[in-house]
């Protein structure tokens, strides 16, 4: 079996975030990296599927050249190879670009699924998987929990997120393009062997601006100001060590909100 | 391109999602500032239903396209049915809920018709000339004015909760059949199985009070805290999604937009950031309590009262309290 996992950088969730003097990116001298939430997953999934049904697992990047760190914590993790698009100038920075750029690097790859995340924590459009599927011709699910391969038939089944707590079972031929939801497992920690394997293997470095892609011919968002949302918020802090603090809410739920 | 802002309706058992009356509103909004019409697109099998609720829905037309092949959610009917209308009468706005299932069918809509999407909008500002589209990134902590460089149609999923539905008023709506013909779509994706995945029924909306429990919480083993703080209170235990994935309580107690939605008379938020997702299912509360070790928690901007520290510490302590001004 040959699979697809596609992973973004991102930078971590503990990030303090600052805004650029320009008011449109964020700051990035001295932030810590790692892999975008649901991309962690989707490795996951894809190693899950590589030790069941025996195959090879791909990892595929467009970014920054700093992705080569992930990349290789994913490697440790146990994928096979890796493709890394450079895009250090962030020219596909947007959904369609992105997927514009994995189609092309497809076309010379055999794969059965092509494995992305549901949305990515930096941007979070939640788009570049379904794109992905139409601009290939394959089949799609999105938000998938469970996935189930028969590798006899080719075909492949996944279990979709619906609304209000409801899922659905659904069937395509492979290959087939899935976005898995984070939190649907448990992300292995790489070993120490995994570590050490992950040194001897291949990272492809292919330079964005030698695929002549023309980014200007799919649609284009840019964002014209990034900022904090205003706080809205009337919350009253409450001040204070913790028996005076609860004291003082216990007391203004009672007398002021009256739900008690 | 017409001038036209199209809504794309999610309707269940001839019920209208609240997702698509927040999508109108805003479509509503857009529809006055733009000086267009608005538009409701009804996809489905016998929804004539459907059509007639959206009448009293201050539209100026409902499109109403009912094949046998939209009876359910495919991408490929629905993407094609929605391109054959359009290809007709091409909007200059396409607005939707940013629900699961339009996340499974916009980007398609977009790649196809290769025209823009913005996901997970929260308004729209006005630059001039230009419409710029809020929506969050980067861990859900940053807004940003979002500009589309592209031609139209323009395709917008809306944040549900974000948008408040308006009262609208009746004016004369048409109810236009739309006719597709989807005999030459190949369906590329078979559906098996719907179910619901909660075999407990726990109906927390009838809940006066809920102490609901976030990531925070950090072990099973500290959850003690909470059943002892839940049961002083005479409260029902909740749960947002991360606590539900790692199986600490069951999915029945999940609020948010994978969840239940709440609006109890009083909501602890213990060690809950108040993601967007969770946020939507318990907004609209009488009275929200957020505890939690983040100052910056977003949680923090719908709360009545917030404290910033441990859970493991304040909640205790609180159930304490409780115990004391009930025994006097």
């Amino acid at each position: 079996m040959r699979i697809f996992t596609c992973l973004k950088e991102v930078p971590h969730r503990d990030t303090r975030y600052q805004i650029t003097a320009e008011g449109t990116g964020i700051v990035e001298t001295d932030l810590t990296f790692e892999i975008s939430e649901c991309d962690e997953y989707s490795l996951e999934e894809a190693l899950k599927l590589k030790e069941k049904h025996d195959g090879e697992v791909t990892i595929l990047t467009v970014g920054r050249e700093r992705s080569e760190r992930s990349i290789r914590k994913g490697l440790s993790m146990g994928a096979d190879r890796a493709i890394l698009v450079a895009d250090n100038e962030s020219k596909a920075s947007n959904p369609h670009a992105v997927a514009l750029v994995l189609s092309e690097i497809l076309r010379s790859e055999q794969y059965d699924l092509l494995l992305l995340g549901t949305h990515s924590d930096d941007f979070n459009y939640g788009q570049t998987g379904v794109i992905l599927a139409e601009l290939l011709g394959l089949p799609h699910a999105t938000i998938v929990m469970e996935i189930q391969v028969d590798v006899n038939n080719q075909t492949v089944r996944a279990m979709r997120e619906m609304e209000n707590g409801w899922f659905e079972w659904v069937e395509m031929s492979m290959p087939a393009v899935l976005t898995i939801q984070a939190g649907i497992s448990k992300v292995r920690y790489p070993s120490l062997r995994g570590i050490m394997q992950a040194k001897k293997k291949e990272i492809k470095k292919i330079d964005l601006s030698s695929l002549e892609l023309n980014l200007e011919s799919v649609p284009q968002l840019e964002i014209s100001k990034l900022y904090f949302p205003e706080s809205v918020s009337s919350a009253e802090i409450l001040k204070g060590d913790s028996s005076a603090v609860v004291a003082e809410l216990v007391e203004r739920l009672k007398k002021e909100a009256k739900v008690l | 391109m017409s001038d036209k802002i199209y809504v794309l309706i999610d309707h269940e058992n001839g019920q209208i999602a609240t997702s698509s009356l927040e999508s109108l509103s805003f479509g509503r909004e857009l529809s006055r500032e733009l000086r267009m019409s608005l538009c409701a697109f009804v996809l489905g099998h016998k929804v004539q239903g459907v059509a007639d609720k959206l009448a009293s829905e201050s539209v100026d037309t409902v499109i109403l396209v009912q094949d046998s092949k939209l009876g359910q959610y495919d991408p490929d009917y629905y993407c094609e049915a929605i391109c054959q209308i359009m290809a007709k009468d091409s909007p200059y706005i396409l607005l939707m809920g940013h629900t699961y299932q339009n996340i499974d069918l916009a980007p398609k809509l977009a790649a196809r018709l290769n025209t823009a999407l913005v996901t997970g909008c929260k308004g729209y500002r006005r630059q001039e000339e230009t419409l710029l589209f809020v929506r969050q990134m980067f861990h859900n902590q940053l807004n940003a004015d979002v500009f589309i460089k592209s031609a139209h149609p323009w395709i917008i999923t809306m944040q549900p909760g974000a948008i408040d539905v308006d009262n609208s008023q009746r004016v004369n709506t048409e109810i236009v059949e739309g006719v597709v013909n989807l005999s030459a779509v190949v369906r590329c994706r078979q559906s098996l199985e719907i179910f619901e995945a909660i075999r407990v029924k726990v109906d927390l909306s009838r809940a006066e009070r809920i102490v609901a429990v976030g990531r925070g919480i950090q072990e099973a083993n500290n959850l003690k805290i909470i059943e002892d703080l839940a049961e002083e209170l005479g409260a029902e235990i909740a749960a947002s999604r991360p606590v539900v994935d790692n199986e600490w309580l069951g999915r029945e107690r999940q609020i948010g937009s994978s969840g239940q939605t709440v609006s109890p008379r009083l909501y602890l938020a213990c060690g809950i950031s108040g993601a967007v997702q969770h946020i939507v299912g318990m907004k609209n509360s009488e009275c929200i309590v957020a505890i939690n070790i983040d100052p910056n928690a977003p949680i923090f901007n719908i709360a009545t009262y917030g404290i910033v520290g441990d859970i493991c510490e304040v909640v205790p302590e609180l159930t304490k309290r409780l115990k004391v001004v009930r025994k006097s």
